[in-house]
């Protein structure tokens, strides 16, 4: 009785995996199979191509647009994370352990500032961008991501220096450590997963943006990929773009994916077990 | 090594609330001190003022003579063991304990020199390479003090460091800690809500509740004469009985019987602000089964009748409880110490009286027995303040002194 309830339990359970891994990956498959197929099989209708051709991928690291806008992407996401990161950090340690006046108003707008609604903010910013001489250049892109990336990487740093034992910092104090040393050599060792989970999802909202990115650009010059698929026209203007655009598209998704692995590896979660009785 | 001297060192809060009052305390060059009340007096805040964790208020701090208010931790030159043991997880045990050292730039030589000495002492030679995880309790709150001794500070500050260890263990470490105390002669505070470690660990103790110094004294000093009422209740296990007792014609009335009184506390009792009412205290170990004592002690003391609620056999001594009519003794400082020790353990207040009689004695549960007890051993308290009315000089002296 008992093993046929597991059994139909992890049956059960299986199918509900399933299911939920074909509804999440079908459309990333499906991007995936036509960026493999011919121009003339693209409508035919298979899930998986009846000629595979490579011609897709051929096209879009021939075209300069592309390769520009990849090399703008990594730039781009890769130094706005960085600096969200580190500012993040020192905002979050201040939050969990200091108090300090104004601290509720920090936490406040730094939440209004995740909630405000993007779109308003466009037009406002490409003028200014246009006025400070920013706009189309990647520190145009970059200075609002921090900005959008920040209340991300406070909230998600601040809930795991919480969970670092106060304990650890008075003793590296009592063994001698300034507050910056304690910092440095106890605290943000320990805080690593934190970073590093911060790191991964400030870099994806970077990297997936469109709505910046297609607005306050207008060349080559900072176009980052999301934006400069828009403009994909192929090789030629007549010919369909669907299969590049979906070669591309699998393209910018193997960063992620790869920057994904590479850190999951570090997300050890337990690395604090020990220094404290628990 | 040297000397700290608490000045009228008090702590409050933004929000108004004072969680220390006026502490003075002078802790002698190599001294063991031990702060001690239940939780909430203060006396972790005080050691987190000694060490610089927390700011002082006012008054002054001055350790080896020099004022130390505004010196930040590290430049205290005092090292602490936490409760929690707070090694720091990413490090190995050799490292754990080397950190004090790296941060104050010794040379690696002289680093290992000391880590391998601080370890043979605490019997940490093998374990050296580990990561606490890998630790037992035990071990981990070696570490913690091999940290602290590493560097030969000036004064050893300790909180609670053994309430997170199981009760065999505590007992173990406690001998650890009293000979290494003995053996290095360096300056130490040590923080504990257990009134067992506080008896035994220390030169001193002190006694703290709501944030004020209640008594300073060696052990047996506080356990004897206790000045109120809150340290009698607190220092002893099983602790104090306490009786409701009525001033009544010179006499006490009490559930007991009519106690009789010496000159010196009923000259006290006349003055025009006496408590009519008072509180009666009695250690369990100041009865006896009325069987055996012999003439000479009889005289000393008076006699009972009371139901047998429970026999306790210790092998070397009985444990009975009695049940006593009569109304109960109440005071803040009795609820203050029921509360702290959890209502059941605490039963002093109740209608119970805890005795500790001799193994000898054929006393059964459901008797009725007659008890002895030494009339020069109690003690007398207001119940308005707390204040043992019995103590003459700082000496107790019972209920019949002249």
């Amino acid at each position: 009785m008992a093993v046929e309830t597991t059994t139909r339990a992890k049956l059960r359970w299986g199918l509900l995996d399933v299911l939920v891994v074909v509804f999440a990956l079908v459309p990333v498959l499906w991007i995936a199979s036509l960026s493999f197929k011919t121009p003339a099989t693209l409508t035919d209708g298979n899930f998986i191509p009846r000629e595979w051709t490579l011609d897709n991928y051929r096209t879009i690291f021939h075209t300069d647009q592309f390769v520009r806008a990849l090399v703008n992407s990594i730039g781009v996401a890769l130094i706005a994370t960085l600096i969200a990161v580190v500012l993040g950090a020192m905002a979050a340690y201040a939050i969990s352990r200091l108090d300090f006046p104004g601290k509720k108003l920090l936490v406040g707008v730094s939440l209004l500032i995740a909630m405000f609604p993007q779109v308003s903010l466009v037009s406002p910013l490409f003028e200014i961008e246009r006025q400070l001489k920013i706009f189309d250049t990647w520190l145009g892109l970059i200075l609002p991501y921090i900005t959008f990336a920040l209340p991300l990487a406070i909230y998600t740093l601040s809930a795991f220096f919480k969970q670092i034992p106060w304990d650890l910092e008075k003793a590296a104090k009592m063994d001698g450590a300034t507050q910056g040393q304690a910092f440095r050599r106890v605290i943000a060792p320990l805080a690593a997963p934190g970073l590093f989970t911060t790191a991964i999802l400030v870099f994806i909202f970077c990297w997936n943006d469109f709505l910046f990115a297609i607005s306050l650009t207008s060349t080559e010059r900072s176009r980052t990929v999301p934006a400069a698929l828009s403009f994909f026209t192929g090789a030629s203007q007549f010919e369909d773009p669907t299969g590049a655009i979906c070669a591309a598209a699998v393209v910018i998704t193997v960063p992620i994916i790869l920057f994904v692995l590479f850190f999951q590896r570090r997300i050890v979660s337990g690395l604090t077990s020990g220094a404290v009785k628990g | 090594m040297a000397d700290i001297v608490l000045d009228k060192v008090s702590k409050s809060f933004p929000d108004g609330t004072v969680a220390v009052q006026d502490v003075d305390l002078e802790i002698a060059d190599g001294e063991f001190v031990i702060l001690v009340g239940p939780s909430g007096c203060g006396k972790s805040t005080t050691l987190n003022m000694i060490a610089g964790l927390e700011d002082i208020s006012s008054g002054e701090l001055r350790i080896a003579g020099q004022r130390v208010n505004d010196k930040a931790p590290r430049d205290r030159d005092i090292a602490m063991v936490f409760q929690s043991y707070a090694l720091y997880p990413n490090m190995t045990v050799r490292e754990n304990m080397a950190f004090p050292l790296r941060l104050a730039k010794l040379d690696k030589e002289t680093i290992d020199r000391k880590v391998d000495e601080a370890a043979k002492v605490l019997e940490l030679t093998s374990l050296l390479d580990r990561k606490p995880a890998n630790l037992s309790g035990g071990q981990r709150q070696r570490v913690a003090m091999g940290r602290a001794i590493v560097r030969q500070p000036k004064a050893f500050l300790m909180d609670e460091p053994l309430s997170n260890l199981d009760a065999k263990l505590r007992v173990q470490m406690r001998t650890v800690v009293s000979r290494l105390q003995k053996q290095l002669g360096t300056t130490t505070v040590y923080v504990t809500h257990d009134q067992t470690e506080a008896m035994t660990l220390g030169d001193r103790v002190v006694i703290m509740r709501g944030g004020a110094v209640q008594q300073v004294g060696p052990p047996q000093e506080l356990y004897d004469h206790p000045r109120n009422l809150f340290v009698a209740g607190f220092i002893g296990s099983p602790s104090m009985n306490f009786l409701h007792a009525a001033v009544q014609d010179g006499e006490l009335r009490t559930a007991l019987g009519t106690v009789p009184l010496g000159d010196r506390v009923r000259r006290e009792l006349e003055s025009a602000d006496a408590p009519r009412e008072l509180i009666l205290g009695i250690r369990p170990e100041h009865f006896e089964d009325a069987e055996l004592v012999d003439d000479d002690t009889r005289r000393r003391g008076m006699e009972f009748e009371a139901p047998v609620d429970i026999v306790e056999s210790m092998g070397s001594d009985k444990y009975v409880y009695f049940t006593v009519e009569g109304e109960k003794a109440s005071a803040a400082e009795l609820e203050e110490l029921a509360a702290d020790a959890g209502a059941a353990d605490f039963a002093g207040a109740g209608g119970n009286l805890v005795t500790r009689l001799s193994a000898e004695s054929p006393v059964a549960e459901g008797q009725t027995r007659r008890v002895w007890f030494n009339l020069e051993k109690i003690h007398l308290f207001d119940p308005a303040n707390g204040r043992n009315l019995t103590l003459h000089e700082g000496r107790a002296a019972g209920a019949l002194a002249d």
